[in-house]
């Protein structure tokens, strides 16, 4: 996944700290970015809130780790965890292969839909990254 | 030299299961020569170095006079008064002094750290792919023995040796030569699968083999004996700084060391997390990853030695939690032989 298009779809919401949610209904559902598993490398574990858990915007919600480095992932939006990606207890490694699908980590219930309002569009997150990685 | 050329696992696994090729330029290399060179060595040095052939080398440490680490090293002997010690890059300097500092009589100690690069080249196919460049056969250099002669022309110290736990060479030569050879290796084992690889595999890989790494799992704060490092101490070779000390402690035994333990509950431990044993504090992780061969969260931590009995139950405290794990047998990988 090298062409830009692939790499910031623009069906959903970005943070700038690089997690992405795409809303359905009042379900939101988020992963972390192309480029974020990219600077993380190979993802190896991956820990979750439990469902019915309240998320806070902007507050951590849980941990990737890969070989080399431990990072935090933020809520994009205050609401309740529905469930987290199971299958990443078994294979953490689809972070990094499918960061848009099958690597997904949280489905929730979105509390204030207006949050969504404050999140960066996909041609804004890519101006973003593209600033932070020169 | 980059943590990672594209993925650390593949790279990991590539070294574990085909061959890797490190640029490790950066080590420090000093050279010690002239007719005290031996004794100095044998002062300073835990290891026997009137045991080494020309040609030959070995493991080892620069010691303090309480018996700890100012450094580990490797000792070369390039000919009966001729040394050549390859550091540390971030002691390169302080070894240079203390070295220095304590040489007597007629002795040439030398920072050449910058005549010389260095690549690694690492894994079971290693030794086929060097076979193709070296201007000599290799194939019969024995672990820990080296040649001096050419790859490809380019003049250069060949020793089967290494930091990952597999068969290998590390290849010192000028760094005006490093990057045709580093391409010429590359060249020659692409169709074995040889691959670049980084600093982050290159801990990964060496953790696996329970080989330490100074500053995290040995400083100047602990001895040989403590690392679980016992087969580079030779007391019988006569006094040497901080022998009194480790004679001591072979005798009484050691109050902690460095034991290896893998974890059963879910977390990667890492450098600096605290450790407990029955629910009390009883040291810190000082490596920590996930070890991609073998697919476990390995670490290696000091315990009081009562407490680093294999299969001891631990506690690693990661992010205020609590995860648990317990004391396993050391190299957490062997290469099959």
């Amino acid at each position: 996944m090298t062409d830009k298009q692939a790499a910031y779809p623009t069906d959903r919401h970005y943070t700038r700290e690089h997690e992405w949610i795409a809303v359905q209904g009042g379900v939101g559902t988020v992963g972390i970015t192309y480029y974020a598993q990219s600077e993380l490398g190979d993802v190896v574990f991956v820990e979750l809130p439990e469902k019915g858990q309240a998320l806070v915007a902007g507050e951590e919600f849980g941990t990737i780790e890969s070989v080399k480095a431990v990072s935090e992932v933020y809520a994009p939006v205050s609401g309740e965890v529905l469930e987290g990606n199971p299958s990443l207890r078994e294979h953490p490694e689809k972070v990094n292969s499918d960061p848009y699908g099958e690597g997904w980590l949280l489905k929730v219930r979105i509390g204030s839909p207006k949050e969504l309002e404050g999140l960066l569009s996909a041609e804004q997150y890519h101006a973003f990254v593209e600033e932070e990685a020169n | 030299m980059p943590v990672q050329f594209r993925s650390l696992i593949e790279e990991h696994l590539a070294v574990r299961t085909r061959a890797g090729l490190f640029d490790v330029s950066h080590m420090g290399e000093i050279s010690v020569t002239g007719p005290d060179a031996l004794p100095l060595l044998q002062r300073l040095t835990p290891n026997d170095v009137s045991r080494l052939a020309e040609g030959e080398a070995h493991y080892s440490a620069l010691l303090t006079p309480r018996g700890t680490f100012v450094d580990d090293v490797l000792v070369y002997r390039r000919g009966p008064d001729r040394f050549f010690l390859c550091v540390n890059a971030s002691n390169t300097e302080k070894d240079f002094q203390w070295i220095r500092g304590q040489a007597a009589g007629e002795v040439e100690v030398e920072d050449v750290s910058g005549d010389y690069a260095q690549l690694a080249l690492q894994g079971p196919r290693a030794v086929a792919i060097l076979a193709r460049v070296a201007d000599q056969a290799v194939g019969g250099i024995p672990s820990f023995h080296f040649i001096e002669g050419t790859v490809r022309g380019a003049p250069a110290i060949l020793s089967r040796t290494g930091y990952t736990g597999e068969d290998g060479f590390e290849i010192y030569l000028p760094p005006a030569e490093a990057e045709r050879i580093w391409t010429a290796l590359l060249e020659a084992g692409k169709d074995d699968g040889l691959v670049p690889a980084g600093l982050g595999a290159r801990d990964t890989l060496r953790l696996e083999a329970r080989l330490p790494l100074y500053g995290n799992d040995i400083d100047e704060t602990v001895t040989p004996l403590e690392a679980g490092l016992g087969f580079i101490v030779r007391l019988a070779k006569g006094e040497f700084l901080g022998s009194e000390v480790l004679r001591q402690q072979k005798e009484r035994g050691v109050d902690r060391r460095l034991a290896g333990f893998e974890m059963t509950g879910a977390g990667i431990a890492r450098h600096g997390y605290p450790l407990r044993v029955g629910g009390r504090e009883a040291g810190a992780v000082t490596s920590g990853t996930f070890a991609p061969f073998l697919k476990k969260s390995i670490g290696l931590a000091y315990l009081p030695s009562a407490s680093a009995a294999v299969g001891q139950e631990i506690d690693v405290m990661i992010r205020d939690k609590a995860v648990p794990g317990r004391v396993v047998q050391t190299p957490f990988y062997k290469r099959p032989s």
